[in-house]
Order: structure tokens, then sequence, then C-alpha cells
């Protein structure tokens, strides 16, 4: 339904969107993921025919933006970042300019006015003046404008920013529901959102993909194998021994060893002096944990806690999204990009 | 069409509610009657002492057209104070919808920039329209107690230079509108072209004959003006204030289009 191929957006000297391709298929809800400024907000101008490209191509429903870009509009409900209201109409007399503007034909008007209302739960107040409304009922106005013509594709642009909680919840249900016969495009930098809503994510870091995949796939492949933390007290041979012990088990990639810090308890409070903090990165899909136990137990070591680590959406999106200050590519990062060649 | 009716019944919505419109229209209304009355005045107490004089000097009364210089006075005063108050009726056009953020609504709708262009320009032509029509009310008194009665082709001639004067400025307006976020620096931007507009004729009064200077003169939106307030449609002056406005609504589309351009 949509596609976007080697995507770049320049301001001047400024790459705001870079060579960005991705699909969505008929029915999908794609959330768009990234930090504030990552290129999300002109991807989607692009996509609605606000901006032109500075190359690459997107289409619609097989249209491309930018040549046909009037048959596009009429296929696309979009909300902007700030809702698009006028302050001084009424929500009724709003929604039914924007459905004239949206080429709904005379005899549906009034009747798709009506359903956008009570889709975005607003038919309460379709005679106040939107300016009296607040903040969260003005983005279900926006909501509704973006819905009135029931479109084909709908883009949102931060839709729940601004909504209390039992709202955001509301909204996302209603997206939810609009899935199967709508294509809809999201974005959003709250990550819970993009797990409960979408079926797919593009996370987005200084105008390029980072990373896309389902929200569950991309939390379990970039997971960066499994790594594991222990905290030992060596025993016999010292720190090297137990560092080439660890080493010798089979699926581990990588040691990383450092005393604990003298005067610091250990997590369980006990004193932390001639302790080792590791943390061992293994292969994606071995557990290695029980093998690193025997070995290290087996070595003369007290091994006094083992934990693997478990990266949430949360860190996976900060991994992939926080410059890293020194050149080395964390795991994360390259299974990221294993993930998208992969697809 | 149905698009920039769409448009068109968006905007007149909002001059419906529009303290702005409220104010101009009104002070607008306010000084034309004030003024009205003023030059009455002057007209029947210049016509006084004329009689006066006649009785001293015993002769017979110079004949004056009283009601058509009335009509002429008063048509080149509601031109001043177009200039004026244009600006503010042009200022939000463009501006407060870039402001607000709906000019993505607009542009991102399936209407194209030149139906939001005419739309728009035609709804600030209603709004001066109504806001001319209450002043016919002073004329028809001129009419009524005049004998004879002026033709009325001079007070018809009148509106038409009005009204194009009036829709030459609201294009200018409009264009300076689509070029700026802030609508202050739109109604100073306006208020200073129109004003240039203006004023090029009295440069050149004083200035010197050269082909530069009949340039400039034909420039002037107020020397054309000044043929319908004498009653004549000149179809120069139609066709300097038609090209006036499409160059100017023209202009509008281009700023739309480079909107999309340089917006970042």
């Amino acid at each position: 339904m949509i596609e976007v191929e080697n995507l770049s957006k320049a301001y001047g000297a400024v790459k705001a969107v870079d060579n960005i391709t991705f699909r969505v298929e008929k029915g999908q809800i794609l959330g768009f993921l990234g930090p504030n400024g990552a290129g999300k907000t002109t991807t989607m101008r692009i996509l609605t025919g606000y901006l032109p490209a500075t190359s690459g191509t997107a289409r619609i429903a097989g249209l491309d933006v930018f040549e046909k870009s009037l048959a596009v509009r009429k296929r696309i409900g979009y909300l902007p970042e700030t809702p698009p209201i006028y302050p001084e109409m009424s929500v009724a007399s709003y929604l039914d300019f924007v459905a004239r503007i949206k080429q709904v034909p005379a005899s549906v008007r009034r009747a798709r006015v009506n359903r956008a209302m009570e889709m975005a739960n607003i038919t309460d107040k379709r005679n106040q003046l939107i300016k009296r409304l607040s903040r969260g009922y003005k983005q279900r106005v926006g909501l509704a404008q973006a819905l009135v013509h029931d479109p084909e594709v709908i883009i949102l642009d931060e839709p729940t920013v601004g909504l209390d909680p039992k709202q955001i919840i509301e909204v996302r249900n209603l997206i939810k529901s609009l899935a199967g016969t709508h294509t809809i495009i999201l974005s959003t930098h709250i990550l819970p959102e993009v797990s409960v809503t979408c079926d797919r994510v593009v996370i987005i870091n200084h105008g390029r993909i980072v990373a896309e995949d389902s929200p569950a796939n991309l939390t379990s492949k970039l997971r960066g194998g499994e790594t594991v933390h222990l905290e030992v007290k060596a025993g016999a041979g010292g720190a090297d021994a137990l560092r080439a012990l660890c080493d010798g088990v089979e699926g581990v990639v990588r040691v990383a060893m450092e005393p604990m810090a003298r005067a610091a308890l250990d997590s369980a409070g006990q004193d932390s002096a001639g302790m080792l903090s590791l943390t061992i990165e293994s292969t994606p899909g071995r557990d290695v944990r029980g093998r690193l136990a025997a070995a290290v137990v087996s070595g003369g070591h007290e091994l006094r806690e083992l934990r693997a680590i478990r990266l949430s959406l949360e860190d996976i999106f900060l991994q992939l999204t926080t410059e890293e200050p020194h050149e080395e590519t964390s795991p994360a990062q390259q299974s990221a990009a294993v993930a998208r060649e992969s697809r | 069409m149905k698009s920039i009716l769409a448009i068109f019944r968006k905007e007149m919505q909002l001059y419906l509610v529009s303290p702005i419109a409220y104010a101009v229209v009104g002070v607008f209304l306010i000084i034309t009657g004030f003024f009205f009355q003023v030059l009455l005045d002057g007209v029947i107490r210049a016509a006084q002492a004329q009689a006066m004089q006649a009785m001293r000097a015993g002769g017979g009364m110079m004949e004056m057209d009283m009601p058509g210089l009335v009509m002429r006075q008063f048509f080149g005063l509601m031109g001043t104070i177009l200039l004026f108050l244009i600006p503010m009726m042009t200022m939000g056009v463009y501006a407060e919808e870039r402001k607000r953020g709906t000019m993505e609504l607009l542009m991102t709708s399936p209407i194209t920039d030149l139906q939001i262009v005419l739309g728009k320009f035609m709804a600030s032509l209603a709004l001066l329209g109504m806001m001319l029509l209450p002043t016919t009310l002073e004329l028809v008194l001129l009419y009524r107690s005049s004998d004879p009665a002026p033709p009325w082709r001079l007070m018809l001639a009148g509106y038409i230079g009005l009204f194009l004067l009036g829709g030459a400025l609201l294009a200018i307006g409009t264009f300076v509108s689509s070029l700026t976020e802030n609508q202050i620096i739109a109604a100073a931007g306006t208020f200073g072209l129109t004003l240039l507009l203006w004023l090029i004729d009295a440069m050149v009064r004083s200035g010197t004959n050269s082909v530069v200077s009949e340039v400039l003169q034909y420039l002037s939106v107020l020397r054309h003006f000044e043929d319908f307030t004498r009653g004549v449609v000149d179809t120069s002056a139609l066709i300097f204030y038609a090209s006036l406005i499409a160059l100017s609504l023209l202009l509008t589309l281009r700023s739309l289009d480079s909107m999309r351009w340089r917006r970042a």
C-alpha cells in the first residue's frame, strides 16, 4: 500500500531524511519510532504531499506522491503534530469544512462527519467552539479530521500527545480497530505505544532507518544474544584464571571483567572486597548460563550472582539511537544490521 | 469549483466570528459616515458663501454641480480609507493559517493551491462588498435630496472603481500575508507596498516628463482610481487593476509553492 524507496530530504546541507526504504502492506499498522528530530515528521510530510522529496520515490496505492499528488491526498487522512484546527469554529462545522475540502460527496457528508465524531468520541462536544476544548479534545478533533473522509491510508504524527492515560488507551484502541481496513502509519517517541498498537516498527534516527521488524522480533533479535552478568569472588589463580575459564565456555563471545569497587557492597549486601564483576556476551540463541555456572564453580571460584540481562524495547531504542562515544559497535547494533539484512 | 466554494465558505464563516473583520468594517463605516457629513457641510457652506457673494455683487449665480462634487470627494475619501484598512483585512489570510498549522491541512487536502488562492481572494472581495454596501445609504440620501439628481452612472463608476481598487489592494495584501507567519509584519508590509503604489503618482508629478515618469505614473493605483470618481470607466484602468490582481494572485500561488520547498 505504501512503498518508500531511497527517500531523502535535505534542508540545505542538513539531511533530515537520508535514503530510507520501507513498505507497509494493506491493513497494517506501522510504527515510526525515533527521538525528536529524527526525521519522522519530514517523512510523513513527504508522504502526504506537503513536502517534496529531494530524491527517491514514495508511492501510495501505487501512485507517486509527487506526480499524482491530488489523487494521493484524496486517499490520505493526516493528523500533523499540532492538530490543524480553527479555534473559532465549532467541532461540527470544522469537520464539515474538512469533509468538503476532502471531496466527500454532499449526500454522505453529514453521516461521515457524525461517524468521525463518534469514532473520536467527541459527539458530545459537536456544537462547542474548538477553542473552548481541552488539549485532549482538540487532539481528538484533529483525529476525527483525519478520519472524516474514510481514507485508505491514515498518517498520524504523534496521535496521543496531550491525552490523559484513559484517552490514550481509547485512541490506541481506535487505531487498532482501524487496522485491517485501513493502512496506518503512526509516529511516536513513546515505546509502549509501538509494542501495543503496531504490526511493524521502523526505528529511525538522524534520518536513517536503524531497525525494522515486528515489535516482538525486534526485542528478541536485538537482544544481542544473551548477555549474562556475573559476580564472582575469585578463588585460586585469581582474575586471569577466571577469565580464561569463562572464555573457554562454548558459545561465549566476549568477556568483560572489572573488579568491583572496594568499598561497595555486592548485590546481596556483602562486602565486595576481592569481588569481580563480569559481563559475558554469547552468540544469539544460546543459553550459556548453566555451563558458565558449572565452569566457574568447578574452577574453585565463588559464584555470588548470575543473571541474564534482558533488553527491553526501551534499551534497544536507546542503544540504536544513542551515539556511541567510541567506534566500537555494540552487539545490539550489529544484530540490528543483521535483522535488517535478513528481512 | 466546489473546493473553491468550500474555502470561500470557511473564510466567510471565520470572518463572521472575527473581531478584526467587525472592527475594520465598523471603523470604515464610522469614518466614511463622519466625513460624508463633513463634506456635505463644506459644500453647503461654500454654496451659501457663493450665494451671498452673488447677492452682494448682484449677478446671477454660478451653476455648481454640488452633488457631483460631494460624490467625487466621497469616493476619493473611501479609497484613501481603504488604503489604511485593507492591510488589516488581509494580514491574517495566510499568515494566520501558517501560524496555526492549518496551512498543512489545506495543502495536504485534495485541492489545488489555485483553489485555495481563489477561494480566499473571493472571500476577501465579499467582505469588501459587505463593507462598501452600507455606504450606498449615504449616496441614496444624496440622490434623494438633490435636484436635479446626478447621473447614476457617476455612482456606478465610483463603486466599480472602489471595488477594483479594493480588489487590487486585497490581492497585494494576501500576497504579502503569504510571505510570513506574522500578521503584524504582513499588515505593515502591505501598507508599505500599497502606499508606495499610491505615492508613485506624487513622485512623478513633481518630477520631469520622461519615459520613466510616464511608466511610474501608469503604475499609480490612485491615478486610475481618479478616473472612476469622475464617472469615467476607462478600459486602461480596468486592465490595470485586473492585471494588478492577476499578478498578485500569481505571486501568491508561487509563494505557496515555495512554502512547500523551503519549509523546515
